[in-house]
């Protein structure tokens, strides 16, 4: 499983670098959404996906050796709720960009004035 | 865009929606749920009702603005933390009332709760506001 | 327990600034009154600091590393100070400068937002934390620098928007990794933590990955493209905000993770930061020599001066330390000062470019002096303050036995004054182009917040000496983490 995650973060990585690097600006939304969810999933991962491990009481034996670490999934929760904020305000301002210049196309990002 | 089936599903389902988000929101603390997820819903029923009636009109069916909903429920998620002083504790330290004790209505409300109304009505209030200023042609 | 209130203030005052956002008078002084308090309050803190130590702050009496520590020693002190001086001077600055929409359409709960999320940035003693401050201190900056929506703001923003956020996936991706290692998350408990570790414990990954998210919002060498590309496009009030504090938080936190967490290694991070450093100096100030825009010479003038402040955390020494502390605190005012000062410009003729600009100085000497102030304090002239930053940071580079690092920043200098004195020669010496007029109005808010900045940036340099044992005071405590790390643990 752990295998399968990391592979899947690097899969996120990349379809996210390679969103950000297309011409197209609303392409590059994708790309920060793509690249937000490989970020949480990779502190899914890195927090330990392994049961048994509560946060701060490594080691536990018992009734609580069984249950996973909430922390990770508490920060992740902040991560996405933060990121929904910024790709809200991000398609807005795409959304203005295209109404006012007319085009989706990033090389009118470097026109200069 | 002009879609009866829209305009119908929208007006019958944004009361639905609003009530839902405050179930979701009261087991927020103890089951999924919570003042994230029920402030979208909150947002969600007003925008629907946008999408189907257009933004002006919807402006005119409520009675608040986005952005006074937001500033209401940052204001809120300060409150949340002042009771602890009242108590002589530290800001933000939970503060837990029962009401109904060991009867059927048992009800146990706290400083997190508030806490979690003030996410609610800010999360709504701001995506209300972006979708807004999307929709509006 | 008064350590929220940095935190709290704002938040109270952006609230009641957005329910009244339509009462543009309301606004205005209600915004003026606001930050004149957030100001006398973190002066307060910094003498009480001064007097009692670090304070600390366990919120909702979740005890230290459980919880979320809000922590405050001298720098973050010195920091909350300026910061909270150069919002009170945008604030007065504002409403003689921004035009009515924009002041209407949220202006200023947007700059308290800022302020609470700088103020936050700078008190946190937990990782994620921060993060999420930076997230607030970016909306906001995001929010004001599209504020308004022309064209090329929106240019601008884009590309703002984007890299800060690339920024802000590493630094979660880096807390991430490092939380995965440690299993906490506050600050001080982790620099515990890593001083019991073996010494090649591998968390270079993410001290990188930490370094690279800093260096890209502190505008670092070859991560600084995004500064010049977008501070130039909103109202030069918001640029002037954005420019004495959004890098300087990046710079703050990087000297607090410095401290706290290499604790391996360190000999390849101080050639590692040192490189960069010299780098960002001499690239920085030579791209601006070739520029003909007031903002954008001053934009590329706040990386090459990021440089020196991260040559002191390079340096690593008290000496170093503190004269980087200093220069970080004179440069929030003088930067401040010479792009509200270029707003003085704007207002008499009308554009920034240095070919369509001229006569100003016979047009008005006051405008000609708030500008040299500044101007001359940046490229380090005797006795204004930015002459005592770079000397005790040239100081402390010799006397740490760093002489390359520490010939770059005296060219670096001279080459800062070549940019000032074009400025001046162009703008307030030279004689009025054809078609240019200079007759615009300035507006009076505009002139007395200037004019405060510009005697605050004199009085700096008067005393320098009071100034400096506080930064060495601060320097003290960041050199030696220890005091820090007890303070939060509580043993």
């Amino acid at each position: 499983m752990l295998f399968l995650l990391a592979i899947l973060v690097g899969i996120l990585y990349g379809a996210a670098v390679y969103m950000l690097l297309r011409r197209n600006i609303f392409k590059l939304i994708l790309g920060l959404i793509f690249l937000g969810h490989a970020t949480n999933l990779l502190i899914f991962v890195a927090g330990g996906l392994t049961s048994g491990q509560p946060s701060f009481l490594r080691g536990l034996t018992g009734e609580t050796a069984g249950m996973a670490d909430p922390l990770p999934q508490a920060l992740i929760l902040t991560a996405i709720v933060i990121g929904l904020g910024v790709t809200a305000f991000a398609l807005t301002l795409v959304y203005r960009f295209y109404k006012v210049t007319k085009t989706v196309d990033f090389d009118q990002l470097s026109e200069n004035e | 865009m002009e879609s009866v089936l829209l305009k119908i599903a929208a007006s019958h389902m944004r009361p639905l929606l609003i009530v839902l988000s405050v179930v979701v929101l009261y087991r927020g603390h103890n089951e999924p749920g919570g003042g994230f997820i029920g402030g979208l819903m909150l947002g969600s029923a007003f925008i629907l009702y946008a999408m189907a009636y257009g933004v002006k009109k919807t402006q005119k069916s409520i009675f608040f603005d986005p952005v006074n909903l937001t500033g209401l429920g940052l204001l809120i998620a300060l409150a949340s933390g002042l009771p602890a002083i009242l108590m002589g504790e530290i800001f933000m330290t939970g503060q837990w009332i029962t009401l109904f004790s060991n009867t059927f209505f048992e009800l146990k409300l706290g400083t997190p709760l508030l806490f979690d109304v003030g996410v609610y009505f800010t999360v709504a209030g701001m995506l209300m506001l972006v979708m807004f200023s999307i929709l509006e042609e | 327990m008064t350590l929220i209130l940095p935190i709290i203030l704002p938040l109270l005052f952006m609230v009641v600034l957005m329910f009244t956002r339509r009462s543009l008078l309301f606004q205005q002084f209600f915004g003026i009154f606001a930050s004149v308090l957030l100001l006398l309050f973190s002066i307060w803190l910094l003498t009480d600091i001064l007097k009692n130590g670090i304070m600390v702050m366990q919120t909702g009496s979740w005890v230290a590393p459980f919880g979320i520590t809000l922590v405050a020693d001298l720098l973050s002190s010195i920091m909350l100070v300026t910061t909270s001086f150069v919002g009170m001077i945008v604030m007065i600055y504002s409403p003689g400068f921004i035009d009515k929409e924009r002041q209407t359409a949220g202006y200023y709960p947007l700059v308290f937002g800022l302020l609470m999320g700088v103020n936050g940035a700078f008190i946190t003693g937990d990782i994620f934390n921060l993060y999420v401050w930076y997230e607030v201190m970016l909306t906001s900056s995001f929010v004001l620098i599209a504020l308004g929506g022309s064209a090329e703001q929106l240019r601008g923003s884009i590309k703002y928007v984007t890299i800060n956020f690339v920024a802000s996936i590493f630094f979660v991706a880096a807390i991430g990794i490092l939380y995965g290692k440690a299993g906490t998350l506050n600050m001080a408990d982790l620099a515990a933590k890593m001083q019991t570790w073996e010494a090649n414990t591998p968390i270079n990954s993410a001290l990188m990955l930490f370094f690279v998210a800093f260096s890209i919002k502190s505008a670092l060498v070859p991560f600084f493209f995004w500064l010049p590309a977008s501070y130039h496009t909103p109202p030069i009030a918001i640029t002037a905000l954005f420019a004495g504090t959004l890098t300087k938080v990046g710079v703050y936190t990087m000297f607090r993770f410095y401290s706290l967490f290499v604790v391996f290694d360190e000999q390849f991070w101080k050639i590692f930061i040192l490189t960069l450093a010299g780098l960002t100096m001499l690239i920085g100030v030579l791209m601006a020599a070739s520029q003909f825009d007031i903002r954008k010479i001053l934009s590329f003038h706040i990386i090459s001066q990021v440089g020196y402040m991260i040559m002191g955390l390079g340096i690593f020494t008290v000496a170093g330390v503190a004269g980087a502390i200093f220069f970080t605190v004179h440069n929030m005012l003088s930067k401040t000062n010479t792009f509200l000062a270029a707003g003085l410009v704007y207002q008499k003729s009308g554009g920034y470019d240095l070919k369509y600009l001229g006569g100003l100085y016979k047009a008005s000497p006051v405008l000609a002096v708030l500008f040299f102030i500044p101007a001359l304090s940046l490229a380090g002239i005797p006795p204004l303050p930015g002459f005592f930053g770079k000397f005790f940071l040239i100081k402390g580079g010799f006397e740490a036995s760093e002489y390359i690092i520490t010939a770059i920043a005296i060219i670096t200098g001279l080459f800062t004054l070549f940019s000032m004195v074009k400025i001046w020669n162009e703008a307030y010496w030279k004689k009025v182009p054809e078609g240019v007029s200079v007759s615009g109005k300035v507006h009076p808010s505009t002139l007395i917040a200037t004019a405060i900045l510009a005697g605050s940036v004199v009085l700096m340099g008067i005393f320098a000496g009071p100034v400096i044992d506080v930064c060495l005071q601060a320097a003290e405590q960041i050199v030696d983490p220890h005091m820090y790390i007890s303070a939060v643990l509580g043993r």
